[in-house]
């Protein structure tokens, strides 16, 4: 099935949103945050707390303001070079002695960068490992027919999500993706250590991260299949999320330029400093970062808004490839849920979703089920699951986000998993092919509504790149959320860096 | 029979008892798992029970899907329950009661409050477009709205209501994980009281899992769940007003 819409407009919406992503990125380029800083502390190798407070937090809450902008490596590495001693044993000193890890004497430029080399090699080369185990798992098992099979568990104790998750993959699932704490993305540190209570998830920890990994490793051993492992970077702790992600191997991640932003009211200027790190991070771990387009339809309906999902995937994808990530590591997310009382819903679905598929066609498109109108009646839920997997086979989408009958309800039981995946089985197999049978009529319902949706992202689009980010997210453009430039969580960690900053990544990209 | 107080459940018959359960034990899919399952039924006083379906759902867990009768029965008359008292009222009825009773708009506070970070909810109820048709609050010329959106603490809440003189509070919760609603909204009814301002207030709790009885025992004038419609809530404030 294609679409036969005007495939330049398609590259104007490409070049609009190229534009909108560089002239961002003079702003983002010469700035860092506390949470970057953060997630550099933790590649150079430090990790674990003190009762309950992260190292990496106390370490750099103990650097000066003014030294602050010179980067935690840069005081990190004259700590090093000064003592001798490692990061790890460097971190617990100045938590127990309470030192300030900008307490020692500056070291000669030549030998700063000595020991910044041996730092940002070997955590480089750790992250570089987990990558290649993935490589290797994927070339002896082979990858996964698509549309992929993705499962949520979120019961708050890792312990019990395990079990869910082994049943999950043994019903066919191909990803478990484990849904945070609420509210996690409000936190300014990352918790430490295996959790068995969450409020409506479960708290995203790297020692949760490789728990899971672990039980998911050699279920994929026993099934001769890789299963992945998904998690959710965005938030106050974004770059360190991805971080932990990339050393622990997550797969993918949820990892949205601008969701903190409208969606949990975190100031802009941090996220989309964050938002780099944090995407470099995982180009370089060869993780997809999943972004959150559906969270435009919990204010609107997808028969007004489907042109803003698919503006904001065009924007969410340059920003992406500016911080290094290809095509085939930007798994764009959208959902394209209808009214079910709207007339041929089915049809303007079915262009909505073709319409992604056709404008991004090497990204591994993640679609979503419904919600926003699913209820108690588990029932009808079901059937409403069934009608959009039959619309994910057609339109040929690569990640498919299982929906759950229950998910009006609770979230879900094994049962209810089990249930939706034998749904997503049935109807994949029994449709198989449907997508190469079909001509779509030339002036018919869905062309039209493919080229009535392009046009609407492309004039949104040029507005946006005409106004500016920052003044369109003020004026509300973005799922109808005003926020202020210096509103929200989080600007206080925001900084210029100094001409003396130092950096532990490759220094090529996007800066 | 039309007229018999005491109801049971049915499936093609009048009083057949018939019901429809599905559950999952942990027990490997086996005949043994078929009798267990028969024999949690019988517990539960269900006959005549059917496992129709049984379903491995890894090596220690079965789904079953039953259909047994249930020889319980509600009687009617005496069932008490609790509804908030709604007289239904046009938009224009409301802003008539409200305005002469006050002579002034009703400052209404909406939010939804500790962590949640849900307003669809909320924004059904308050936004002009409102749900399904029916207006939301901002329609109501005898309203004054003011939507704080999401995420907000209980503390900011109480500071707003005593700011704008409020007289009537919707708080909306969605999240209900682990009872966490229960104690962020005993909280937020302990700091209006600390704070005397529960007395002039007009307290309403709205959520998916949020019932009138569950509202009235933490503290709150009302309670709505799903489906509620603007005009609902609009014509309880009228009334609570009307009747101070």
């Amino acid at each position: 099935m294609m679409l036969n819409v005007d495939t330049l407009l398609i590259g104007d919406c490409e070049h609009l949103a190229s534009d909108i992503a560089s002239k961002m990125h003079s702003f983002i380029s010469p700035r860092s945050t506390i949470a970057v800083e953060r997630a550099v502390l933790r590649l150079a190798g430090i990790s674990g707390a003190r009762e309950q407070y992260p190292l990496v937090n106390i370490v750099a809450d103990s650097i000066g303001k003014e030294i602050f902008r010179h980067g935690v490596a840069f005081s990190l590495v004259n700590a090093i070079a000064a003592t001798g001693k490692n990061a790890q044993t460097l971190a617990e000193q100045v938590a127990d002695e309470r030192l300030d890890l900008d307490s020692f004497p500056i070291a000669p430029e030549e030998k700063r960068r000595v020991i910044a080399d041996e730092l940002r090699k070997a955590g480089l080369e750790r992250i570089e490992r987990q990558r290649q185990r993935r490589q290797n798992a994927l070339q002896q098992f082979g990858e996964r027919p698509t549309p992929w099979r993705y499962v949520i568990v979120a019961s708050g104790n890792i312990f019990e999500d395990i079990d869910q998750a082994l049943a999950a993959v043994g019903q066919g699932a191909d990803i478990i993706a484990v849904i945070r704490s609420t509210a996690q993305s409000l936190m300014d540190y990352v918790p430490e250590g295996a959790t068995t209570e969450g409020f409506g998830g479960t708290y995203a920890t790297q020692e949760n991260f490789r728990i899971m990994r672990d039980a998911l490793d050699e279920l994929s051993k026993r099934l001769g299949r890789y299963v992945r492992l998904t998690n959710y970077a965005s938030g106050l702790c974004m770059p360190e999320m991805a971080m932990l992600g990339a050393l622990e191997r997550l797969d993918m991640m949820l990892s949205d330029s601008m969701y903190g932003i409208l969606f949990r009211d975190i100031n802009m200027q941090r996220t989309l400093v964050d938002q780099h790190f944090a995407r470099r991070i995982q180009a370089l771990a060869g993780i997809i970062i999943n972004t959150g387009e559906d969270n435009y339809l919990t204010t609107d309906d997808a028969f007004n808004a489907a042109h803003t999902v698919l503006a904001s995937q065009f924007i969410n994808r340059a920003f992406a490839h500016r911080s290094g990530l290809p095509d085939r590591q930007i798994g764009l997310g959208h959902a394209f849920e209808m009214n079910p009382l709207q007339e041929s819903g089915l049809l303007l679905e079915i262009a909505d979703a073709l319409l992604s598929r056709t404008c991004f066609p090497n990204c591994p498109l993640k679609y979503m089920p419904p919600t926003r109108h699913v209820t108690g009646d588990i029932f009808q839920a079901h059937v409403m699951n069934a009608l959009f997997n039959l619309t994910s086979v057609a339109t040929m989408q690569h990640i498919h986000l299982v929906g759950m009958p229950t998910e009006g309800v609770h979230t879900p039981f094994m049962q209810d998993r089990a249930i939706a995946l034998k749904s997503v089985e049935y109807i994949t197999h029994y449709a198989k092919g449907i997508s190469d049978e079909f001509l779509i009529r030339e002036d018919g319902i869905i062309n039209q509504r493919g080229r009535t949706v392009l046009q609407a992202a492309r004039d949104l689009l040029s507005d946006i790149n005409e106004t500016g980010m920052f003044e369109s997210i003020e004026q509300g453009q973005f799922a109808n959320i005003k926020r202020n430039r210096n509103g929200g969580k989080g600007l206080e960690g925001v900084f210029v860096k100094s001409d003396r900053y130092l950096s532990l990544l490759p220094d090529d990209y996007g800066k | 029979m039309e007229n018999d107080p005491v109801i049971r459940p049915f499936g093609d018959t009048r009083n057949d008892g018939a019901i429809q359960l599905s559950f999952t034990l942990p027990i490997a899919h086996s005949e043994r798992a078929r009798a267990a399952a028969r024999a949690l039924c019988t517990s539960m006083n269900l006959t005549q029970t059917n496992v129709v379906h049984m379903e491995r759902l890894d090596d220690r867990s079965t789904f079953f899907i039953v259909y047994g009768r249930t020889s319980a029965s509600v009687d009617l008359d005496q069932l008490v329950t609790a509804e908030p008292e709604i007289q239904e009222m046009s938009i224009e009825h409301v802003n008539k009661t409200i305005l002469t009773k006050l002579s002034r708009k009703a400052v209404v506070i909406g939010a939804a409050t500790g962590t949640d970070a849900h307003t669809v909810g909320l924004d059904a109820i308050l936004n002009l477009k409102g749900f399904h048709g029916n207006h939301g609050l901002e329609r109501y010329a005898s309203l004054d709205v003011h939507n704080l959106g999401s995420q907000v603490s209980n503390r900011a809440l109480v500071s707003r209501v005593r700011e704008l003189n409020a007289d009537v509070l919707l708080v909306s919760q969605v999240v209900t994980h682990n009872e966490l609603h229960l104690r962020n909204l005993t909280q937020l009814i302990d700091l209006l009281e600390a704070e005397s301002l529960r007395g002039n207030l007009i307290a309403v709790v709205g959520g998916p899992r949020i019932s009138h009885e569950l509202a009235i025992e933490l503290g709150f004038d009302a309670g709505f769940g799903a489906g509620t419609l603007p005009s609902q809530v609009a014509a309880f404030i009228a009334g609570s007003i009307q009747r101070r």
